[in-house]
């Protein structure tokens, strides 16, 4: 008797429909050099939002 | 002389009296009531939960602190405020108990020329049959002492996976009507890397179970942010996190009862379920702390005072109406007592004005939606401008001359997981503004620029940054009132 081998473990399953994100995002989110520029940016956006919310 | 008294020293609290120690305290009075003697860096108590760090790298005492500012620290607890005075009393003035200091259970009444409600929120645990460490079944990172036992239980349930066994971790809310998702987000992020860099990822399964419409709600119905070309809910951000680490998800629910190992549940098109676990950290809702009012004749007058969930009435407006007719200008902006001139309520103790996230009922009639959050950035900026207009006020001012609106204040929230420079992770999200104007935005209600969020290594570092940061600020250090709130 040929043993049954369950191949489509993802689809239509919870997780199938977010995106996930690629090699290159993954890359880019732990690469210290590139985060070094998000952290000034971030930072920025987060002052401009305080500066913002004082009144 | 006047003397300003202050009801707990959370951030809101401790940001207004630190405040007010440095303009007012060498020449007036300034009084902290709180029962914990202990500052705690709430947002880090995440940390302590997964073994990252200990209570101690959260917390500080409060009272050598403020003897730097000349504010006088009461360990106790506030019973009853009394805004017109009794008999004896010409003035306002507070009961309070003892609870540190050497006078537990010694009674005291405090008079004040000005009072700020800053007690916070009750865990009500209560709520939910079987929630919660002290009478329940679940963990919480809430207070220090909470999240190191719930670490010392996620300890032991990873001991149990590296032997062989496979278990269900549950994170989320504990009751149809709770805030604060934020936390229990970032929460089973940490407990997801804390499994999986223990090498036993494969032996858990991992829920998050939570009372929002859909994920990404957070209690401020959601939010949109740019991406790919697109503005996209951040119910697509958040689902994608979830699924990147292999976390399933159920929203829409109302915990009813939690027994030992199955959580029982209902969702808004009536589905009664029961999720199986092995850990679990369900965030309790929130009230008022139980504080009771007194007019001069003695009669209660709490439901004036206070609203029926126990947290302080302000200068918003509570009339009720539908969702679709909500405003912005609801929001209150002074924090000052409607009835009494010379009382204000800041952070979470101050009774919001109706929800943020849409109102929903199951097919059963049961309440199943966020309430609206007051994190740390609202906190403090609704703390410093109480100070300000008391400030103010006590130097000759009639009205409240500064305003902090949550619709018209951002907030920022990171999501931050790992050890190590290197190593960590974060999603680092801000809204502009808390509360959306759907008449300032139409569209979204919210600015799309300074609505935002971010999967990576920079969010990490802010984590970090902002834990010494804001300890190196609530410690009065030098500097600290140049770090914004």
């Amino acid at each position: 008797m040929l043993e049954k081998k369950v191949i489509n473990t993802r689809a239509y399953k919870q997780d199938y429909f977010p995106p996930i994100p690629t090699a290159t995002t993954k890359f880019f989110r732990s690469c210290a050099i590139w985060q070094f520029f998000r952290f000034v940016i971030i930072n920025l956006k987060m002052i401009k939002v305080v500066s913002k919310s004082h009144h | 002389m006047a003397r300003v008294v202050i009801l707990g020293a959370g951030v809101s609290g401790h940001t207004t009296a630190s405040f007010l120690g440095k303009w007012l305290g060498k020449k007036h009075e300034i009084i902290v009531v709180s029962p914990n003697k202990n500052w705690n860096w709430i947002p880090s108590n995440i940390w302590v939960g997964v073994g990252a760090m200990q209570p101690k790298d959260v917390i500080f005492e409060l009272e050598p602190v403020y003897k730097k500012i000349n504010v006088n620290f009461k360990q106790a607890k506030a019973t009853t405020i009394h805004p017109e005075g009794d008999a004896s009393h010409a003035g306002g003035f507070v009961t309070i108990e003892y609870t540190g200091q050497g006078k537990e259970g010694t009674t005291e009444t405090v008079e004040y020329d000005y009072l700020v409600n800053a007690t916070g929120p009750k865990l009500n645990f209560a709520a939910t049959e079987g929630l919660g460490p002290d009478n329940g079944h679940t963990v919480s990172v809430c207070t220090y002492g909470h999240a190191e036992h719930a670490s010392e239980e996620l300890a032991a349930a990873i001991e149990r996976m590296q032997k062989g066994e496979k278990l269900k971790f549950v994170i989320g809310t504990g009751h149809g009507m709770c805030t604060c998702q934020g936390a229990a987000f970032e929460y089973i992020f940490n407990v997801e890397q804390v499994i999986r860099e223990a090498g036993v990822r494969d032996n858990a399964e991992i829920y998050w179970l939570s009372n929002e419409y859909e994920m990404g709600d957070f209690g401020m119905g959601g939010m949109h942010i740019k991406r790919g070309g697109y503005i996209t809910n951040g119910k697509v951000f958040t689902e994608s996190i979830m699924a990147e680490r292999g976390i399933k998800w159920i929203t829409q629910a109302h915990v009813s009862k939690v027994e030992k190992g199955i959580i029982h549940y209902e969702q808004l098109d009536g589905t009664i379920g029961k999720l199986a676990f092995d850990f679990s950290m369900l965030i309790p809702p929130f009230a008022g702390v139980g504080l009771k009012a007194f007019n001069k004749a003695g009669e209660e007058i709490t439901d004036k005072v206070f609203a029926p969930n126990g947290f302080m009435k302000v200068d918003a407006d509570y009339t009720p109406k539908p969702y679709e007719e909500w405003r912005a200008a609801d929001w209150p902006k002074t924090y000052q007592t409607p009835l009494y001139k010379n009382i204000f309520a800041a952070g979470i103790a101050f009774a919001p004005p109706h929800l943020i996230s849409k109102p929903m009922q199951s097919v059963n009639g049961t309440p199943i939606n966020p309430t609206p959050p007051r994190t740390g950035m609202p906190s403090g900026m609704i703390g410093k401008a109480v100070a300000l207009s008391i400030r103010d006020m006590v130097n000759g001012a009639v009205e409240p001359t500064h305003t902090a609106s949550m619709a018209e204040m951002g907030a920022a929230c990171v999501a931050s997981v790992g050890h190590g420079f290197f190593k960590g992770g974060a999603a680092a999200m801000t809204v502009f503004p808390v509360v959306p104007d759907f008449e300032k935005y139409p569209d979204f209600g919210r600015d799309t620029d300074l609505t935002f969020g971010e999967v990576g290594l920079a969010g990490h570092w802010i984590k970090h940054t902002l834990h010494h940061l804001f300890l190196h600020k609530a410690k009065l250090r030098p500097g600290w009132t140049l770090i914004p709130e």
